[in-house]
């Protein structure tokens, strides 16, 4: 086991890993599910279903021909009822297919074992799988794994740094599922031609570093990396850098040095499918949060209503006053419980009142915190004021754009400045005078 | 919708720290000087102390009113404002001077600039010279302590004193402990760098500042304070004056000094280097006071010159 690098700056936030002992629950089919039609970075599908169309489960029900996009899959059988467009947190309305299920959960014909021979296959099968980044952004998984003609990629970093609070899903995975991790490792190791695999995992997590280790153990070339607890390790830079001692200089992506970063759960997932040609489906999500009677890791079907998964853990206890798609550093609140579960939804949280309410912002003084951590080694207070004065060459001279909003600056702000809010409509300040034209 | 939820941009958790906790921080730091102050100087001193913290949250109090500003009293500044004022003020201050002081610091060099994090200059160390020009006998007055009302003058001021038939420089530990001349909070370096160690321990400031300016008025002092050469009583010079105050606690103040550590370090040493001109050049014995001064107005030219590169090497847009 290595012990490498370490970045700069972050956060020390608390763990709350509640939920690590809880063994993944299997939720029934839901009456309805809505499945919207982006649920990835990138372009969104078109529905190929219409209202009164019945579909079974693994059907392509949306998908584009846009390179940077990922098709959507049925997650149940049953009859089209809906085809229109829903409004989600972020307010963007994407067309969204509301299916009732008939509780048979027919599986479509088409669905079977994927065959590859070459690495272009392979993609195009991941691609049809419809998966998309587990860890939470959702990048489709079939750009990561065809990088551009002349970079040669070295080294297949997984990333089960799991830095957020309270989330525990990718740790159930190794915990229950270590072999499939290992098999898909192998499955992308061979069709590309990777020789080198490094399992980064922060060391508050001995028990999965000891499992990984204990599996991985007969092949020497994956390692499992312990990983320094504190927050963002898991940011995709981060993580290279801590395994791998390599820098992505800003604009460039992992394959500039030589690295594929892949989310366990997505390696997992890689394998189950070529075993079974079952597309992305269905998805672990830690329920936690101090609202939640029973928190817990729950198996759900994609288009599942997060309110039907909080049933299934017991429901609120304390009345809920903000609820959480991901974790409470980058987790995206949502304005209702008919918002469905997400290809990467891998936490729902539930704050009660006294969580949810974030402390007045008062004046900025300058004491620093923010710079120091900052992990992009930006300077957040400048961008906020320079946000605040729409400063476009400002923005540009304090390196915006670099900004990964994990959330560092805003945590540790003793004047709770919603630093993160700040720069976000900064960057939107700089795209909107890039797209006039300005500087 | 049955209920409403509150949404809002992530983070959706913060940290324990808050404006007001660094201030009490920093109270807390120096409480060992002003005792130090109280036990060398008499019970005067404590008046000195308590009038200068009072008119100054009296005068934040009333100026955001008279601005129709929220009351920001609880946030402690204006306490820390008004313990550094008198900290630097010498313990036979006429109170009427202490009030002026207080107004000078927190309506004229605070609030009229924006008020908490907006100030150029340190409020502190600003008043103090503006009462040291308006006011120079009484901002010289220097007591021996212990003795009531004996004149003396300030270790420094002895390294001025040219035409003195015998002088008794004061001794190291003297220096050290406190049992010297000088301003209430100035005088115990022991007890000046107790609360250091407070405050960087507890990560409300950084070492860069105070170790590069004090690191830098040692080395300048022992290379030109002497009769040659590399011949200067650095330790003298350290131990001497405002320096350690200076140093830790108004070198250090947020809103005046750089926010990368490169920039405080440009900062530390501009400081020390002013100091030493300053001492060993100048008319004054005593340079702390301006060269914070000076470097707090260079500030936004350091901040604006030491911008980091972007983690992976990204160079600024230009």
């Amino acid at each position: 086991m290595l012990v490498k690098n370490f970045f700069k700056g972050g956060a020390k936030v608390p763990h709350f890993k509640n939920t690590a002992e809880c063994e993944t629950v299997k939720m029934e089919v839901p009456e309805k599910v809505r499945i919207p039609m982006l649920q990835h970075i990138g372009a969104p599908c078109e529905p190929c279903v219409k209202k009164g169309d019945t579909v079974r489960v693994g059907q392509i029900i949306g998908n584009s021909d846009k390179y940077i996009s990922s098709p959507i899959h049925s997650s149940v059988s049953g009859t089209v009822t809906d085809v229109a467009p829903m409004l989600y947190a972020g307010g963007i309305y994407v067309t969204t297919v509301e299916i009732k299920t008939d509780g048979n959960q027919e599986l479509y014909e088409g669905i079977k074992p994927p065959s590859f021979s070459n690495s272009n296959e392979f993609v195009s099968a991941i691609r049809e799988s419809g998966l998309v980044g587990l860890g939470g952004a959702g990048f489709p998984a079939h750009v990561k794994l065809s990088p551009p003609s002349g970079k040669k990629i070295d080294t297949l970093i997984i990333n089960a740094a799991e830095c957020e609070p309270y989330i525990t899903s990718d740790y159930r995975e190794i915990i229950e599922n270590s072999w499939n991790v290992i098999s898909g490792i192998n499955i992308i190791m061979e069709v590309l031609e990777i020789d080198n695999v490094l399992i980064g995992i922060e060391d508050n997590k001995p028990e999965a570093i000891k499992e990984m280790t204990r599996v991985a153990e007969t092949d020497d070339k994956i390692n499992v990396v312990k990983l320094k607890s504190r927050y963002p390790q898991g940011a995709e830079k981060m993580l290279i850098y801590a395994t791998t001692g390599r820098k992505v200089p800003p604009g460039k992506l992992p394959a500039d040095v030589g690295v594929i970063v892949m989310n366990v759960n997505s390696v997992s997932f890689i394998s189950e499918y070529t075993k079974t040609g079952m597309p992305l489906i269905k998805k672990r999500i830690t329920v936690d949060g101090p609202s939640v009677k029973r928190p817990a890791n729950v198996e759900a079907l994609i288009g599942t209503p997060i309110s039907e998964v909080f049933n299934f853990c017991g429901g609120f206890g304390i009345v809920p006053k903000k609820i959480l798609m991901g974790g409470p550093m980058m987790g995206i609140a949502q304005f209702t419980l008919d918002t469905p579960v997400l290809k990467h939804t891998n936490a729902l949280l539930a704050f009660d009142e006294t969580k949810a309410v974030l402390p007045k912002e008062q004046a900025c003084i300058r004491c620093g915190r923010c710079v120091k951590a900052c992990p992009m080694n930006l300077l957040p207070l400048q961008l906020n004021n320079n946000t605040i004065k729409e400063n476009i060459e400002e923005l540009n001279k304090y390196h915006v754009m670099d900004c990964i909003e994990c959330g560092s600056c805003a945590y540790v702000c003793p004047a709770k400045i919603n630093l993160v809010q700040s720069i976000r409509l900064g960057k939107a300040q700089v795209k909107q005078a890039a797209a006039k034209g300005g500087k | 919708m049955e209920k409403s939820f509150i949404v809002s941009s992530s983070p959706h958790i913060r940290d324990n720290a808050s404006t007001r906790q660094i201030m009490l921080d920093v109270i807390i730091a120096l409480i060992p000087a002003s005792l130090a102050g109280v036990y060398f100087f008499g019970p005067r001193t404590l008046m000195v102390i308590l009038v200068s913290v009072l008119a100054c949250v009296l005068s934040e109090y009333a100026s955001r009113k008279l601005m129709k500003r929220s009351n920001t009293i609880l946030d402690l500044s204006a306490v820390v404002t008004g313990l550094l004022l008198a900290l630097n003020l010498p313990p036979t201050a006429p109170l009427w001077m202490v009030v002026i002081g207080a107004v000078v610091a927190v309506v004229v060099i605070k609030q009229l600039f924006g008020g908490l994090g907006q100030n150029f200059i340190n409020p502190a160390l600003g008043a103090r010279v503006f009462l040291f020009i308006s006011y120079a006998g009484h901002m010289t007055n220097w007591v021996i302590p212990g003795a009531d009302g004996v004149s003396s003058a300030t270790p420094l001021g002895l390294l001025k004193a040219e035409e003195a038939a015998e002088i008794v420089f004061p001794s190291y530990k003297d220096l050290f402990l406190g049992n010297i001349g000088g301003c209430i909070g100035e005088v115990s370096a022991a007890a000046l760098l107790i609360g250091g160690v407070y405050l960087v321990a507890k990560k409300v400031i950084g070492p860069e500042i105070p170790l590069a300016y004090i690191g830098t008025l040692g080395l300048f002092t022992w290379i030109f304070g002497g009769p040659t050469f590399f011949a200067g009583d650095f330790l003298y010079h350290i131990l001497s004056g405002g320096l350690m105050l200076g140093a830790i606690y108004m070198a250090t103040d947020y809103a005046t000094s750089p926010m990368t550590t490169k920039g405080r370090i440009i900062m530390g040493i501009g400081c020390g280097l002013l100091t030493g001109i300053i001492r060993l050049y100048t008319n004054y014995p005593e340079g702390v006071s301006f060269a914070i001064l000076l470097m707090n107005i260079a500030v936004p030219l350091i901040d604006r010159y030491t911008v980091p590169k972007s983690f992976g090497g990204g160079k600024a847009v230009e």
